[in-house]
């Protein structure tokens, strides 16, 4: 008990309690000071736990009430402390906090200041509550908990109509995923009989394999539903790339850094049962190699800036599921560490953008900004390099671990791997060319953000190039194992050089040769349409889904059965009670001589029914 | 020895008939050996004598009910004193005190009833009767 | 007998406190009060609340040293020291109730709460009665009281009207209770209540069939109309609704439960060796009372005969209890009745409150927005009704899942299940008042409604709190 661990997610939680509650009341700079204070204290506090439990060769559990006690089946309200959780908690905290200090100065001239940083220390509480938590029942109520949160965030401009229906579609399309996780956790209570982390891995390996296989494999899918829901991956990516309604350092932490991070943290957290049920772990693969490559693809032709590096979110998460799906755990965390310092660069940098352009997200009507806003240009340069995988860039080292590990697992998935890196790379120096090289398009004065913003993006625009030197896959060693595959040259020679080449021709077709673009998309107009409509795949979820749950709600259970059948009967059954009082009511004359004759007769009856029996 | 309900009960049976019959009888004979006369002087209140005055339905003060429950609920309370005054002596000081507890309770009634003006006869006397 | 005589001791003197004192301040209070100016009458109700309060430490102390008092004519039982404190919590809250109520009609006088206080004695002698005649004197002293208290405000018609109706028809069935007591001593030559069970249980000496089966009828008929029963519950909403509403919360609190606790108490010791002669009849009560409440509810517009027809449909339920006959019955019934004089007494608080000088608004209509204009009042009043009805995690629902409870493990399915049925129809008019509050725009109803006084809040907030902690913490008094 002696490190506290209560008190990560309790700092955040002190801060929603205080603006949320009084925010309205309280001077802009008091709301500003206690939301970041809280994430900052919280950082402090995490660094003064790491240290102190080094070296953290074991998990160290802080057990604190019973919560669920039925039967011999304990849940507790337990938090732990491990090398993986210690990696989540660093950079949900650290992010966390520069996005805090970044988010001051964007939404300062917001109306809804207070509730927007009290939503925000929510979604920290809860976040820092997932990777926490010792338990899957208390990572579920984490869970649920960024998902109400990012609920609340999306849709925080409400009065947009647009924002409310992304926040409902993220909260609908989640519900998905987390049937899956919750199916996966009865499973777990049922043939486990805990849901403790430690308890149920101990379990575990005493199992013979071949009486669990078809329960792990299931329960492993099912955690994989989950963690498609809250990842953003195929089939359940679709909510992501409408969640960029909501403001820029939301898009940042939430959709980028933190957040959907938590189906890869989770998977990672269930390594020892994924290893034990290689098809689930196979699917995991799969599932993040073909969301890496699509995703990818999409992102190609997007115009709107966020929108592109949403699908940069939804591929880069394709491939942290590639790299714990092909058992390399610590090069997929890796690369949310790196993933999480580059892409909220790059949305931060985003959405200095758009705030020197006083809110314009058309890629088409940007250009020329390098001059006028040259911080966001330089840091933006820096997140670029770094997610293209430019060498000794942060994004370089993680990308490759997965990639060598891919190559390793079956070598045609290292191929698609490395074309979806190419792609990477080609479509955020799209994004990078026309917002900042050319002639201005737009109309407005751009403007370089406040040192508020800038400071943050600095930051982290040092440890996006920097970040990769940090000893993640070595840190997480004891965990997970030695990576099995060893660098190869040749393998990282060839993916650098499709990222390079990537650069290349986005160089070739928006700064060199900027006719090039409209020229092919007419030549092959109808990929280029298909691929600008996303494949179609949410008109696709519409027809196929959205539309025949809502017409069978609307036309069979409730015009059909909820009004026919249940509101009939029910009506019948009121109508007969209501002719039933009429009928008592009637008994009740208000004359006295009635009155006693009831009581007589009642007597008489009363009389006749007991003396008259034996 | 009876053994059935019906004979157990036989006897009151027979003289609840008897009785009804006796009743009924008087009535009937009365009714039927009787001769009556009936003219206007025999129909008055009073066949000789006094003439009647006004109605006879007349009306008297409630004061004089008021009055008469009163009388008649202390008065049925004094009934106690009777069986008390029988057994006083062996119940000895107990009996003293609990006599004493229900004559504070009567008198704690009659002071109420005295000071609520229920006695005065005329409204001069009766200082609060509204409040 | 007097050769024989031995005085009461100390000890029994104590196990009769709550009687004393609440007879001694009632006295008091009487004495007093033609010696009290009338704007300082209410004092003469601080003098009441205090008499409760002492009664109430005082059942406490008596029911520390239990054991039979006066010759065994009491017994004061863990049994008697509940029903003593729940029936003088009663009239502690009415009480409290009362105070703003009768200073707006004008009307505070002492007579009233003497009135109070000498019933709620006649109730605790009730409870603790074990012999049929002391359990005969304490109903006629808390009837009596009732009664006048029914017609309290003399020149209300409707008062009138409910107080001649309440005496005439009170009195009637008091004689059929008298006629069966007077029956069971000619059969089994005793008034003690064990005595009776020990004579009935005797084969040897068991009177004759009839005769025992008619007196059980008869004092049947004597509590059913004071627990209102049907058939014999006519009295009841013409009653509460012509009642000053303080005393039609004190009715279908206090002398109800005391009612139920004597109807336990007969019924479980005395009568117990007949129970298979009287089970069929209690079923067919307690399902009778239940659906003529709960349907006759439906139709009624005004909030008092509501409640009062509401109060019918409880009276149900807790017979549902008695003819489970069992341990577990007899607990099922305490728990629920002391829910239901909270419950009752809150609904009964809130329409003293509103229904305004001279009781104007008192039709359920008249409640429209209540839930905008006094959010925490109609939020409160939304907690007792929602125990009305039974949802959890109010006490309502823990007091209905006991009774069925016991009832399912005396093997009397279908009685449950027709219960719980008429207890889904009880839904529909407790839910159509949290309806208008809430979803009715605010009429004229609302306009110039006053604060709610101090004394009538506590009474009201005590109620929600007993009706919510109850529900959560049931032990409490189980």
């Amino acid at each position: 008990m002696e490190q506290q661990l209560w008190i990560i997610p309790a700092l955040p939680l002190a801060g929603f309690l205080v603006n949320g509650l009084l925010g309205r009341r309280l001077p802009k700079a008091a709301v500003t000071a206690v939301a970041i204070t809280s994430v900052a204290l919280s950082f402090l506090w995490v660094l003064k736990t790491v240290t102190g439990l080094m070296p953290l060769d074991a998990a160290y559990v802080e057990r604190y009430f019973d919560w669920i006690r039925v039967g011999s089946l304990r849940i507790g309200c337990d938090l732990m402390m491990d090398r993986l959780t210690a990696v989540m908690v660093l950079v949900v905290t650290g992010v966390g906090l520069l996005i805090h200090i970044y988010a001051a100065g964007y939404m300062a001239h917001d109306t809804g200041y207070a509730r927007f940083f009290a939503y925000l220390n929510l979604f920290m509480f809860f976040m820092l509550t997932l990777v926490l938590a010792a338990n899957y029942l208390l990572m579920f109520v984490g869970w649920e908990g960024v998902g109400l949160c990012s609920y609340l965030l999306i849709g925080f401009w409400f009065l947009r109509k647009s924002a409310t229906n992304a926040g409902n579609k993220a909260f609908i399309v989640n519900r998905v995923g987390d049937f899956g996780f919750s199916l996966a956790i009865f499973l777990l209570v049922i043939n486990f009989n805990t849901l403790d982390f430690g308890e149920v891995f101990a379990k575990l390996s005493g199992w013979p394999v071949e009486n669990t296989v078809g329960t792990l494999t299931l329960v492993g899918l099912l955690l994989l539903l989950g963690a498609t829901g809250k990842s953003a991956q195929v089939p359940l990516y679709v909510w992501l790339p409408d969640a960029m309604e909501g403001p820029t350092p939301v898009s940042a932490l939430i959709h980028a850094a933190t957040m959907v991070t938590a189906g890869v943290y989770m998977v990672a957290r269930t390594a020892p049962l994924y290893l034990k049920a290689p098809m689930a772990l196979e699917m995991v693969a799969l599932i993040g190699l073909v969301t890496a490559f699509f995703a990818a693809t999409i992102g190609l032709v997007q115009n709107d800036i966020k929108k592109v590096f949403a699908y940069s979110t939804v591929s880069q998460l394709g491939y942290m599921f590639l790299g714990v799906g092909t058992g390399a755990f610590a090069a997929g965390i890796f690369h949310l560490v790196t993933h999480a310092f580059f892409k909220a660069l790059l949305f931060l940098g985003a959405g200095s953008v758009i705030h020197a352009l006083s809110g314009e997200q058309d890629l088409r009507i940007m250009g020329g900004l390098r001059k006028k806003t040259p911080w966001t240009f330089w840091t933006l340069a820096c997140a670029s390099v770094s997610i293209a995988g430019v060498p000794f860039t942060a994004g370089f080292f993680s990308k490759d671990e997965i990639l060598v590990a891919a190559y390793h697992h079956a070598p045609w998935m290292y191929w698609v791997g490395t074309l979806a890196a190419g792609m990477t790379a080609f479509y955020v120096f799209r994004a990078f060319f026309l917002a900042f090289f050319g002639e201005y398009r737009g109309e407005g004065h751009p403007h370089e953000s406040p040192a508020v913003m800038t400071l943050p993006l600095a930051a982290l625009a040092l440890l996006s190039l920097a970040g990769g030197f940090i000893p993640v896959p070595g840190w997480l060693e004891p965990l997970f194992g030695a990576p099995s595959a060893h660098h190869n040259p040749v393998l990282v020679a060839v993916s650098v050089s499709f990222g390079l080449a990537g650069i290349f021709l986005a160089w070739l077709f928006y700064v060199a040769r900027p006719e090039l673009p409209g020229a092919l998309a007419t030549r092959f107009s109808g990929i280029y349409r298909t691929v600008l409509n996303k494949y179609y795949v949410d008109e696709i979820y519409n027809a196929a889904i959205v539309k025949p749950v809502v017409e069978g709600s609307r036309s069979l259970l409730w015009k059909g059965i909820d009004v026919e059948l249940i509101d009939a009967s029910v009506n019948g059954i009121a109508a007969r009670a209501r002719g039933v009082g009429d009928m008592l009511r009637r008994m009740q004359s208000g004359y006295i001589r009635n009155y006693a004759a009831w009581v007589l007769l009642g007597a008489v009856v009363l009389m006749l029914a007991i003396g008259g029996t034996r | 020895m009876p053994t059935s309900v019906a004979e157990e009960y036989f006897p009151v049976v027979l003289q609840v008939l008897v009785a009804m019959a006796i009743a009924g009888g008087m009535i009937a004979a009365s009714a039927l050996l009787g001769h009556r006369v009936r003219n206007p002087v025999k129909d008055q209140p009073y066949e000789c004598g006094i003439q009647p005055e006004g109605s006879p339905r007349e009306r008297f003060s409630v004061k004089f009910y008021l009055v008469a429950m009163i009388f008649i609920l202390l008065d049925i309370e004094t009934v106690f004193l009777y069986p008390w005054a029988v057994v006083y002596r062996e119940l000895r000081l107990f009996a003293f005190f609990e006599m004493l507890v229900f004559v504070v309770l009567i008198l704690s009634g009659f002071f109420y009833i005295w000071k609520k003006g229920a006695l005065a006869w005329s409204m001069e006397e009766k200082p609060r009767e509204k409040q | 007998m007097p050769a024989n005589f031995v005085p009461p001791s100390g000890v029994e003197y104590i196990r009769v406190l709550p009687e004393i004192i609440l007879a001694a301040v009632a006295t008091l209070i009487m004495v007093l009060e033609p010696l009290t100016p009338a704007p300082r009458k209410r004092a003469l109700g601080y003098l009441a609340l205090a008499g409760f309060a002492g009664a109430l430490a005082g059942a406490a102390a008596a029911g520390w040293r239990t054991g039979p008092a006066f010759s065994g004519m009491l017994e004061v039982d863990g049994f008697a020291t509940f029903f003593r404190l729940l029936v003088i919590l009663a009239g502690l809250l009415v009480t409290l109730v009362s105070f703003p109520y009768l200073r707006r009609e004008e009307a505070e006088s002492g007579e009233y709460y003497a009135l109070l206080l000498y019933s709620v004695a006649g109730q605790t002698i009730m409870v603790s009665a074990a012999d049929l005649i002391v359990l005969f004197i304490g109903l006629e002293i808390s009837s009596i009281a009732s009664y006048v208290l029914a017609g309290y405000m003399r020149r209300e018609k409707l008062a009138n009207e409910a107080a001649a109706k309440y005496f005439l028809l009170g009195s009637f069935a008091t004689a059929f209770l008298l006629y069966g007591i007077a029956l069971i001593y000619g059969a089994t030559g005793t008034t003690r209540l064990n005595g009776i069970a020990q004579v009935l249980s005797d084969p040897r000496m068991a009177p004759a069939g009839i005769l025992t089966g008619t007196a059980v009828a008869l004092m049947l008929v004597g509590f059913a109309f004071k627990i209102s029963a049907a058939p014999f519950q006519v009295w009841a909403p013409d009653v509460y609704q012509g009642a000053p509403s303080p005393v039609a919360a004190f009715l279908a609190a206090g002398p109800k439960a005391a009612a139920f606790a004597v109807l336990l108490r007969v019924f479980m010791t005395a009568f117990a060796p007949l129970t298979g002669r009287w089970l069929a009849i209690m079923w067919s009560l307690s399902l009778l009372t239940m659906i003529v409440g709960n349907f006759a509810a439906l139709l009624q517009t005004n909030i008092k005969r509501l409640l009062a027809y509401s109060s019918i449909a409880h009276a149900g339920y807790v017979l549902v209890a008695v003819t489970a006959h069992s341990e577990e019955g007899v607990q099922a019934a305490m728990f629920y009745l002391t829910v239901y004089v909270f419950m009752n007494i809150g609904a009964f608080a809130v329409v003293a409150y509103f229904s305004r000088k001279g009781e104007r608004y008192v039709e359920i209509e008249d409640l429209a927005g209540l839930g905008v204009r006094q959010p925490v009042l109609a939020a409160l009043f939304a907690v007792i009704l929602l125990s009305l009805i039974g949802v959890p995690p109010t006490a309502g629902f823990l007091g209905k899942f006991y009774i069925f409870q016991a009832a399912v493990k005396a093997d009397l399915l279908w009685l449950t299940v027709l219960g719980l049925l008429n207890s889904a129809v009880a839904a529909y008019y407790y839910l159509r008042l949290i309806v208008i509050m809430y979803m009715k725009e605010p009429g004229d109803s609302l306009l110039e409604l006053p604060g709610m006084a101090v004394s009538t809040r506590a009474a009201l907030w005590t109620s929600a709190a007993a009706v919510v902690v109850l529900g959560l913490f049931p032990a409490l008094i189980r």
